[in-house]
C-alpha cells in the first residue's frame, strides 16, 4: 500500500527526513513512533501530498505522490496532529461539505453520513455546531471526515494527543473497528503503549532516520532490553535486597511493600540459578516472575542517543 | 409534476454552478455577525458622506437660494464614486487577504487540500465568494445613488459603467489579496502587503505621474530644443495605472487627452485611460490568480502527468 524509497526532506539547511525506506502492506496497521521533531509528521504530510519530497520516491496504492497526487488523495484519509474545524458548521454539514469535496453525490452522502456518525459515536450531536463539541468529539469528527470517501489508507498523526483517558479509549476502540474493516492505517504517537494492542508493526524514527522497524517482540529481542524480574517475598525484604545486590548480573533494585523489582542482565540459566540461590538461602519466595518490558522501555532504549541502530 | 421537474432542474444547475467550496464560503460568511457589521459600516460611511456633501452644498453661500441643481448633482455623483472607490480599496484587501492564510492559521487548509477539489476551484471559489460579498456591499449603495437621480445630471449608462468599473477594481484587488494570502503564511503579513499594493495603485501611481510630469517638463524646458508637451506624452501611461484617473476618464474623455498631452493637438491619444487600465490590470489579475493557483499546493519538481 505504501512504498517509500530513499525519502529525504530538507527545509533550508535543516534535514527533517534523511533517507527513509519503508514498505507497508495492505491491511497492515503501522505504528510510527518517535520523539517530537523526529520527522514523523513531515513523512506523513508527504504521504498526504501536502509537502513535496526533496528526493526519493513515495507511492501510495502504486501511485507516485509527485506524479499522481489526485489519485493518491482519493486513496487516503488524513488526520493531522493539529487541525481546525469550521466552527459555524453543524456536525452533519461539516461531513456533507467534505463528502461533496470528494465528489460523493448528495443521495449517497445522506445514507453514508449517519453511518459514519454512528461509528464515531456522534449521532446525537449531528445538529450541534462544531464549535460546541469537546476536543475528543472534534477528534472523532475528524476521523469520520477521513472516512467519508472510504479510503484504503488512513494517515493518522497523533490521533490521541490532547485527549482525556476516556476519549483515548474511545478513539482506540474506533481504530480497532477500522482495523477489523481491513483499512491500512499508519498511525503516529509518542505514547507507545497505547498502540501496543492494535499495531502489527512499528517503525521508530529519530532525527529523520528510521532506527528500528518490525513487530514489537522482534524489536524487543533485537535490542536485548534488560529483563525486569519481580520477586515477591513473605518477609525479610531488607536482607533479600542486600542478598540480591551481591549477586552477579543484577542491576538496579526497586522496592515496594511486597517485593523487589530487579533489573537483570542474565539469560534463562542465570535467572534460574538466582531463584535457587534465594530459596537455598532461606528466603520465603511467594513469586518470582519476569515483568513484561513495555513499549516505553523499548522506545527509550532505541532512542537513547541513537546508539542502538537496528 | 412540472414544478417538481423545475425544482430538480434548478438543483441540477445549482450543483453545476456552486461547488462545495463556494457553497461553504457563502454559508459561513453569512453566518457570522461580521457580514452584517461590514454592510452597516459600508452604508453608514457612504450615506454619511453623501448627506454631508448635500448639507455643505446647500448651506454654502453660492449666491443662489438653498437649492441643489443638476451641475451640483453631477459633482455629487463624482464625489460618491470617489468615496465608493475608496471604500472598495479599503474593503477588498480586508475581505480577500486572509482567505487562504486564514484557513492555514485555523489549520483547516491542509484538510481542504487533501480533498478532490482542485487548486483552481479552491482559489476561484474563494475569490468569487469574496467578490460576491463586495458586490452585495456596492449594490446596497444604489439607494444612495438614487439621491443623485432625484436631482438629475447623470445618465443610467454612466451609473452602469461606473458600477462595472468598481467590479473590475474589486477583481484586481481581490486577486492580489488572494495571491498574497497564498504566498504569505500569516494573515497579518498578507493584509499589510495587500494594503501596501493597494496604496501604491491608488496613491503611488498618481504620485509617480505627477513627479514624472514635473521632471519631464523641466528637462524639456532646459533642453533648448523647443518645449513641446506632446514629446513626453508617454507619461500618460503611468496615469492609466491609477484607478481614480481611469474612472474619471469614463466620465470625461478630455482627461485622457490631458494626461497624454494631446489636447488641442492633431494627434489623438493612443488609448483611453480606462481602456489601458482594463488591459494592464486584467493582466495583473490573471497573473495573480495563476500564481495563487500554482502556489497553494506544494510544487513538485518532476512534471509528470498529474496535476495538483
Amino acid at each position: 500500500m505504501i512504498e517509500i524509497e530513499g525519502l529525504t526532506k530538507t527545509f533550508g539547511s535543516f534535514q527533517a527526513v534523511k533517507g527513509i525506506d519503508l514498505t507497508i502492506a495492505k491491511g497492515c496497521v503501522f505504528g510510527f513512533v518517535g520523539p517530537n521533531g523526529a520527522g514523523k509528521s513531515t513523512t506523513m504530510s508527504i504521504l498526504a501530498t501536502l509537502a513535496a519530497p526533496t528526493s526519493g520516491t513515495v507511492k501510495v496504492g502504486g501511485f507516485d505522490v509527485t506524479q499522481h497526487p489526485k489519485e493518491v488523495r482519493k486513496r487516503i484519509g488524513y488526520m493531522p496532529d493539529f487541525f481546525g474545524v469550521y466552527d459555524q458548521f453543524k456536525t452533519i454539514e461539516y461531513l456533507h461539505f467534505y463528502g461533496a469535496s470528494y465528489g460523493i453525490p448528495k443521495a449517497e452522502r445522506e445514507e453514508l453520513i449517519p453511518q459514519l456518525l454512528e461509528l464515531v459515536n456522534l449521532s446525537d450531536k449531528k445538529d450541534a455546531y462544531v464549535d460546541t463539541l469537546s476536543r475528543g468529539m472534534k477528534q472523532r469528527l475528524c476521523l469520520a471526515r477521513c472516512l467519508v470517501h472510504d479510503p484504503d489508507l488512513l494517515i493518522l498523526d497523533e490521533p490521541a494527543s490532547g485527549l482525556d483517558p476516556r476519549a483515548r479509549i474511545e478513539m482506540r476502540e474506533i481504530l480497532k473497528e477500522l482495523k477489523a474493516m481491513g483499512k491500512t492505517i499508519i498511525i503516529s504517537s509518542h505514547i507507545l503503549p497505547e498502540l501496543a494492542e492494535m499495531v502489527d508493526e512499528i517503525g521508530v524514527i529519530e532525527h529523520g532516520s528510521m532506527v528500528a522497524r518490525g513487530n514489537i517482540s522482534d524489536i524487543q529481542s533485537k535490542l536485548r532490553v534488560k529483563r525486569v524480574l519481580y520477586v515477591r517475598l513473605l518477609d525479610r525484604l531488607d536482607e533479600a535486597e542486600s542478598f540480591l545486590r551481591d549477586q552477579p548480573l543484577v542491576g538496579r533494585l526497586l522496592r515496594d511493600e511486597q517485593g523487589i523489582h530487579v533489573h537483570y542482565e542474565g539469560q534463562d540459566e542465570e535467572q534460574a540459578a538466582l531463584l535457587m540461590g534465594l530459596i537455598s538461602s532461606g528466603y520465603r519466595v511467594v513469586s518470582f516472575s519476569e515483568a513484561q518490558t513495555n513499549l516505553e522501555d523499548v522506545f527509550l532504549e532505541i532512542t537513547k542517543g541513537g546508539e542502538n541502530v537496528v | 409534476m412540472s414544478q417538481i421537474q423545475a425544482g430538480g432542474g434548478l438543483r441540477h444547475w445549482r450543483s453545476k454552478l456552486i461547488n462545495p467550496v463556494l457553497d461553504k464560503e457563502f454559508r459561513l460568511r453569512m453566518r457570522t455577525s461580521r457580514a452584517m457589521w461590514a454592510l452597516f459600516f459600508y452604508l453608514f460611511v457612504i450615506g454619511a458622506m453623501t448627506f454631508g456633501f448635500i448639507y455643505i452644498m446647500t448651506v454654502m453661500p453660492s449666491g443662489s437660494s438653498n437649492s441643489f441643481d443638476p451641475s451640483q448633482s453631477r459633482l455629487m455623483f463624482y464625489f460618491i464614486c470617489v468615496v465608493q472607490l475608496g471604500l472598495v480599496a479599503f474593503m477588498a484587501p480586508g475581505l480577500t487577504a486572509g482567505v487562504i492564510s486564514g484557513e492555514r492559521e485555523k489549520q483547516t487548509l491542509n484538510l481542504l487540500l487533501t480533498t478532490q477539489q482542485s487548486s483552481t476551484t479552491i482559489i476561484l471559489s474563494k475569490l468569487f465568494s469574496s467578490l460576491s460579498f463586495m458586490l452585495l456591499l456596492v449594490i446596497s449603495t444604489l439607494p444612495v445613488y438614487s439621491v443623485v437621480f432625484l436631482y438629475g445630471g447623470i445618465s443610467p449608462k454612466q451609473l452602469l459603467l461606473v458600477f462595472l468599473f468598481f467590479t473590475f477594481v474589486m477583481v484586481v484587488l481581490g486577486s492580489l489579496g488572494i495571491l498574497f494570502s497564498t504566498l504569505f503564511k500569516r494573515t497579518m503579513v498578507s493584509v499589510i502587503v495587500t494594503y501596501g499594493a493597494t496604496l501604491f495603485i491608488f496613491a503611488g501611481t498618481g504620485f509617480l505621474y505627477l513627479l514624472m510630469s514635473q521632471v519631464m517638463e523641466m528637462t524639456q524646458r532646459n533642453s533648448g530644443t523647443g518645449y513641446n508637451p506632446a514629446d513626453y506624452g508617454w507619461i500618460g501611461h503611468i496615469a492609466a495605472w491609477n484607478p481614480v484617473a481611469a474612472m474619471f476618464s469614463i466620465f470625461d474623455d478630455s482627461i485622457t487627452e490631458q494626461v497624454f498631452m494631446t489636447r488641442g493637438g492633431s494627434t489623438p491619444p493612443p488609448i483611453a485611460l480606462w481602456q489601458e487600465f482594463l488591459l494592464f490590470y486584467s493582466a495583473v489579475a490573471i497573473i495573480a490568480i495563476v500564481m495563487a493557483i500554482r502556489y497553494i499546493r506544494p510544487r513538485y519538481k518532476r512534471s509528470g502527468n498529474g496535476k495538483g
